[in-house]
């Protein structure tokens, strides 16, 4: 039952972006926050995230092919969607999207096949008949694997981490941006949105991957390597840290400032949004992983593998339930919010079934680890036995982190 | 120019179309007569931003001419009586579905110490009484719509160039290339926007261009019995509204936000927003 408190513009009351509108940077977030970690290793040569370097890799791709799914199952004409691409309107900070995410899908693409084209050509070689083909298709004909072409392919994965990076850091910014640069809605119109996205995408890319390495490892009967954890919860902490600063950093001014539409915005996250960005977004989510990986960082010594990795998973978990209230309070709850800053309207409760339902949202929040699943069987998403020492930083020293290889 | 003659409701019409005669001789016949408007209506159909000044030039013949006007409307809050309507002409017009509104009044009921705003179903059957908890002062109605604002954010955002301002400034949607995203509804700092829950597309206040452009005044215009809505052509000399604009002192909504509205107020509270 719709109920409004104060006075809201008739045409407020409707909450017309919905779930899938909460899933879209949710999913786009991973995209980046996992091509962050994958660039640390590959861009930054930092070793010690070599074990989940490839599976950063693999992850942000598969989010990416789901990337765009949320939004066409949202428009009201989705036969119309491929028009944003094909006839876009420039003014709009929606047409961009066709660009960024096409160029971003192909670097990715492109620094996908150089990583794994040992692989592909290894696969090529060991399989008969049509899976050969298969194969063969993907190695686009060429089978060289001489230390020549190794190093053509590093120099090529390091060009492109560094083109990926950037465009990883704009697709999701710019979603950020969709929000931020709307001046109608004082709790989208910030600067602020856009880097708080991207610092928060880092938090949930960082915290899945903790969650997926380690499951991974457990799959593959391989060892959990404890530096790799380490670093996740290390740079877990940092990025939580930078994103809840910054979420509280807008409050306070706002606050401070007593901006016109600061009764209206302090009554929308004391009333309709109490549980979902007090309890949620800022203690359960902020507050607790703070601390737990506190814990994990500070007295990293003293803590045996088991203990570290148990509070890492938890704050992970946490992690990305502060992040998902993040988007719900952000999209959502500044539609709770009428323009008329006289009027809030009652939580919104998305619809189980039907296009933008909780079933497809489940559905797309399943759709990337489906894929995932299909990228480990047709490529193998860690390098396989014996096949040590490809896929390296160029140019850093290793041994401080052991090869994933069992 | 006559307005008595085309109160009736048209038939259920897309943004910009013309009303269809009921057989085909009568079309016909009708056509000839309205030919300005179905030119437009042709131009409408296929504008997009960029290329409709140029389509508009290519008419041959008396049709209407945009570059020949520049419209604005006029609100007196002092007159309105909060009747309703305007909201229930424009509904009945333009086909508005039940809980969404082109236009609406807003009552304002206002003391020194607190104030209280509301709009049971947008105006449409007008305002029952009301007891407020505080002294009142003053009290007074305020009818909203679309403000086709110059720099509007709504058609900037369009990631599709469905949403586009006309040379003779109307901001209208070509709900045959919308894709119905939502964000201009979201864009709109006036809540003039909505999603229609049948097409899916945006829908808003055209001004009823199908009616402007043959002459006529919007519906809400026509209906109002207290000349509260005024809607005026700033590029006719004389015109009551243009002097008003010129003359008086004219506010607008939101003024703050940069977006240039076309809608004037005359005697505005600073409760309104």
């Amino acid at each position: 039952m719709l109920e409004i408190s104060g006075y809201a513009f008739p045409n407020d009351v409707h909450v017309t972006w919905s779930l899938m509108i909460v899933m879209y940077p949710y999913i786009t977030g991973f995209v980046a926050g996992s091509f962050i970690v994958t660039s640390l290793y590959h861009l930054f040569g930092r070793q010690e995230f070599k074990p989940v370097a490839r599976l950063a890799m693999a992850t942000s791709f598969a989010f990416l092919l789901v990337a765009s799914l949320p939004l066409q199952l949202h428009l009201g004409q989705p036969q119309r969607g491929p028009s944003v691409m094909i006839t876009p309107h420039f003014t709009s900070a929606m047409a961009g999207f066709g660009i960024l995410y096409s160029f971003y899908l192909v670097v990715l693409l492109l620094e996908v096949w150089f990583v794994w084209r040992q692989e592909i050509i290894e696969r090529a070689k060991r399989h008969r008949g049509l899976a050969r083909t298969f194969y063969a298709v993907l190695a686009l004909g060429t089978y060289d694997q001489s230390p020549e072409a190794v190093e053509i392919d590093h120099r090529a994965i390091q060009i492109l981490a560094g083109i990926g990076l950037p465009a990883a850091c704009m697709l999701h910014g710019y979603v950020g941006f969709i929000f931020g640069a709307i001046k109608a809605n004082p709790w989208w119109s910030t600067p602020l949105m856009p880097v708080i996205f991207l610092l928060s995408a880092a938090v949930s890319g960082i915290a899945l991957l903790v969650i997926l390495y380690q499951v991974f490892a457990r799959v593959g009967r391989r060892p959990v390597d404890a530096e790799a954890i380490s670093a996740l919860a290390r740079w877990l902490w940092f990025f939580l840290i930078l994103t809840i600063t910054l979420e509280l950093l807008e409050l306070i001014v706002m606050a401070y400032e007593r901006s016109e539409s600061w009764l209206i915005i302090s009554e929308l996250i004391t009333t309709r949004l109490e549980f979902s960005y007090v309890t949620v977004q800022m203690i359960v989510g902020g507050l607790i992983p703070f601390i737990l990986l506190a814990v994990v960082v500070l007295m990293n010594r003293f803590l045996h593998e088991r203990v570290r990795n148990t509070l890492s998973t938890v704050a992970a978990f946490l992690c990305l339930l502060q992040v998902f209230s993040m988007r719900w309070n952000i999209v959502i709850g500044g539609q709770l919010l009428s323009k008329s800053l006289r009027g809030l309207r009652s939580p919104y409760e998305p619809e189980a079934f039907g296009r933008e339902g909780v079933l497809m949202a489940a559905a797309l929040l399943i759709a990337p680890f489906v894929i995932l699943w299909v990228f480990d069987r047709v490529l193998g998403i860690e390098e396989a036995e014996g096949e040590d020492g490809r896929g390296e930083a160029p140019g850093t020293e290793t041994g401080s982190a052991p090869s994933p290889t069992a | 120019m006559d307005p008595k003659t085309q109160i009736s409701p048209a038939v259920p019409s897309e943004e910009v179309d013309p009303p269809a005669g009921p057989t085909r001789r009568q079309f016909l016949a009708a056509s000839v007569r309205l030919s300005g408007g179905a030119v437009v209506f042709l131009m409408g159909a296929a504008a997009s931003p960029n290329e409709g000044p140029e389509k508009a030039a290519e008419v041959k013949g008396e049709a209407y001419n945009w570059d020949e006007h520049r419209y604005a409307y006029l609100v007196d809050t002092s007159k309105c009586i909060g009747c309703g309507a305007c909201v229930r002409a424009c509904k009945a017009e333009n086909q508005v579905p039940d809980g969404f509104y082109r236009t609406w009044v807003e009552r304002y009921v206002v003391g020194m110490e607190d104030s209280h705003v509301d709009s049971p179903e947008g105006g449409l059957n007008g305002f029952s009484p009301i007891q407020v908890g505080f002294p009142v002062t003053k009290s007074f109605f305020v009818p909203k719509l679309c403000n086709h604002c110059r720099a509007t954010p709504c058609t900037q955002v369009c990631p599709v160039g469905a949403s586009y301002r006309t040379k003779d400034g109307a901001v209208l949607v070509d709900g045959e290339r919308c894709i119905g995203c939502g964000y201009c509804v979201q864009a709109c700092p006036f809540g003039s926007r909505f999603l229609h829950p049948v097409t899916h597309t945006a829908s808003k206040c055209t001004w009823c261009y199908h009616r402007i452009t043959k002459g006529l005044r919007p519906a809400c215009v026509t209906a109002c019995p207290t000349g509260t809505r005024q809607f005026g052509d700033l590029r006719q000399e004389g015109d009551p509204v243009r002097q008003a604009i010129e003359n008086d002192r004219v506010s607008i909504l939101q003024g703050h936000l940069l977006t240039e509205p076309q809608c004037y107020y005359l005697h505005l509270d600073k409760e309104v927003r």
